[in-house]
């Protein structure tokens, strides 16, 4: 049986992790690296890499990074950040990572993830896609929230899966960092007009937000500030989950 | 000496990462004629089915691995890796593979959202050196939106189910193929990895 999957999200500004409030007020988190090896020894079931400025992958500290981590953490690793040509996901994948996360280039670019998901197979292509509630619509955001886009969400979705994404990673901007629960209105929109596995983000604050998240129909559930900020990890959010009859990766097999 | 055979289908620096994390002598196999000298050769790979056939033939690969099967050393192939082995791919057009073990690579046709991707806990139908008794029910990383439907039943080591049950490893002599990711599945794959380099290719 196919288990759902809980996934850190280690978001970066100048090579540092960091942490905000609605996309805003951000926080130093600590270092990448060792933070992932940290998740990595909790068998942590993947990784979502998102370099908020994108200002890394020019200067190759992102492509650093993921080389650094591949070494040593054997998990599915996600990267994305200012992703925006198919040079930009090749050299993502052969640093290490497994997919690529594309959000604001895909918006009016179709090609190129139909391109990108032909030469790497659309396992290697998640569409990231950030929105605000206004006067009850779901309006799309690019670059880091701050682009207000004029497109419809359920055509995009549409419009991505045709091209060849993968999966999609559903960020609502008004409740992330707020750790008061996912748009879970939201994440029923989005799974009911998607035939790809569907990763919602935003809102985590405790174990029981991760439950409804997965009990809503959520693929997997990605998220940050519940494990920045407080005496959580994977594990302890695993073994809860399993206790509310989720499904979750068995540990099986591992020594400890 | 481990050959990982790179034939532009993918990341292939996880797979040898993993082998050099477990201290195994691991080399990345750029040319047909590295392949000769080898004692286990492992093909990776992502993306198309077709691409990947072509590739195997631009780069002149296929004779060097079919031979290295004929000698009886250890093969292994990975996702995409494990699907060339069949006779017939369908992604992109009809495809002949490598024919080394007999079946298709057919898409899913479920209801459930494809690609399957994530962890899925493996189910062992019999023992093999590669694949021990205590990876029964453990579970690994998959992604993938086409599937191996073996002919003989026979060929199969586990299946794994997803709506439809399927086979998640396959093994015939010297050969053995994942469908997963033992390179991307932790502990239990790493394990995996390590005994396929320990294997002398026997049943």
């Amino acid at each position: 049986m196919l288990k759902k999957r809980i996934i850190p999200v280690l978001l970066l500004k100048n090579g540092r992790m960091v942490k905000g409030k609605q996309f805003s007020n951000f926080r130093d988190t600590g270092d990448p690296v060792s933070q992932a090896k940290i998740y990595n020894a909790h068998n942590t079931d993947e990784l979502v890499f998102l370099d908020i400025d994108a200002t890394t992958l020019k200067t190759n500290t992102l492509v650093d990074l993921i080389k650094r981590v591949s070494k040593e953490c054997f998990m599915p690793l996600s990267v994305g950040g200012g992703i925006s040509t198919i040079e930009d996901v090749r050299n993502m994948i052969s640093a290490g990572a497994d997919k690529v996360i594309i959000n604001s280039a895909a918006i009016h670019n179709a090609k190129l993830i139909h391109d990108a998901s032909n030469s790497f197979g659309k396992q290697a292509i998640i569409i990231s896609i950030d929105l605000k509630k206004e006067n009850n619509e779901y309006v799309v955001y690019s670059h880091s929230g701050k682009k207000r886009e004029d497109i419809d969400f359920l055509e995009y979705l549409k419009m991505m899966e045709e091209a060849g994404a993968g999966e999609f990673l559903i960020n609502s901007i008004d409740n992330d960092g707020m750790m008061n629960g996912y748009d879970l209105e939201l994440l029923r929109l989005a799974e009911s007009n998607s035939s790809i596995p569907i990763i919602i983000c935003g809102g985590a604050g405790h174990f029981e937000h991760l439950y409804e998240g997965l009990n809503a129909g959520a693929h997997a559930v990605a998220c940050a500030s519940l494990f920045h900020f407080g005496d959580n990890n994977p594990t302890r959010a695993r073994s809860f989950l399993l206790n509310k009859g989720i499904p979750m990766k068995n540990l099986k097999g591992i020594i400890f | 000496m481990i050959g990982i055979v790179d034939y532009g289908m993918g990341n292939i620096s996880s797979v040898y990462n993993s082998l050099d994390y477990l201290g195994c002598e691991a080399t990345i196999i750029n040319s047909p004629e590295e392949i000769e000298g080898l004692t286990h050769l492992i093909i990776p790979g992502v993306g198309s089915f077709r691409q990947a056939m072509q590739n195997l033939e631009d780069k002149k690969f296929i004779t060097p691995i079919l031979n290295h099967v004929k000698n009886k050393k250890p093969l292994l192939g990975i996702c995409l890796g494990m699907q060339l082995l069949a006779t017939k791919g369908y992604e992109h057009g009809e495809t002949n593979g490598l024919g080394l073990i007999e079946g298709e690579i057919i898409p899913f046709e479920i209801k459930l959202h494809v690609p399957h991707v994530g962890w899925n806990n493996i189910n062992t139908l019999k023992k093999h050196p590669v694949v021990g008794n205590n990876v029964n029910q453990v579970d690994f990383y998959f992604v993938h939106s086409y599937y191996f439907n073996v002919k003989n039943r026979e060929d199969i080591l586990t299946m794994t189910e997803y709506e439809i049950s399927f086979p998640s490893i396959v093994a015939k002599d010297n050969i053995i193929g994942i469908q997963f990711h033992p390179e991307k599945s932790q502990e239990p794959g790493l394990n995996l990895l390590e005994a396929f380099c320990e294997w002398d290719g026997k049943c």
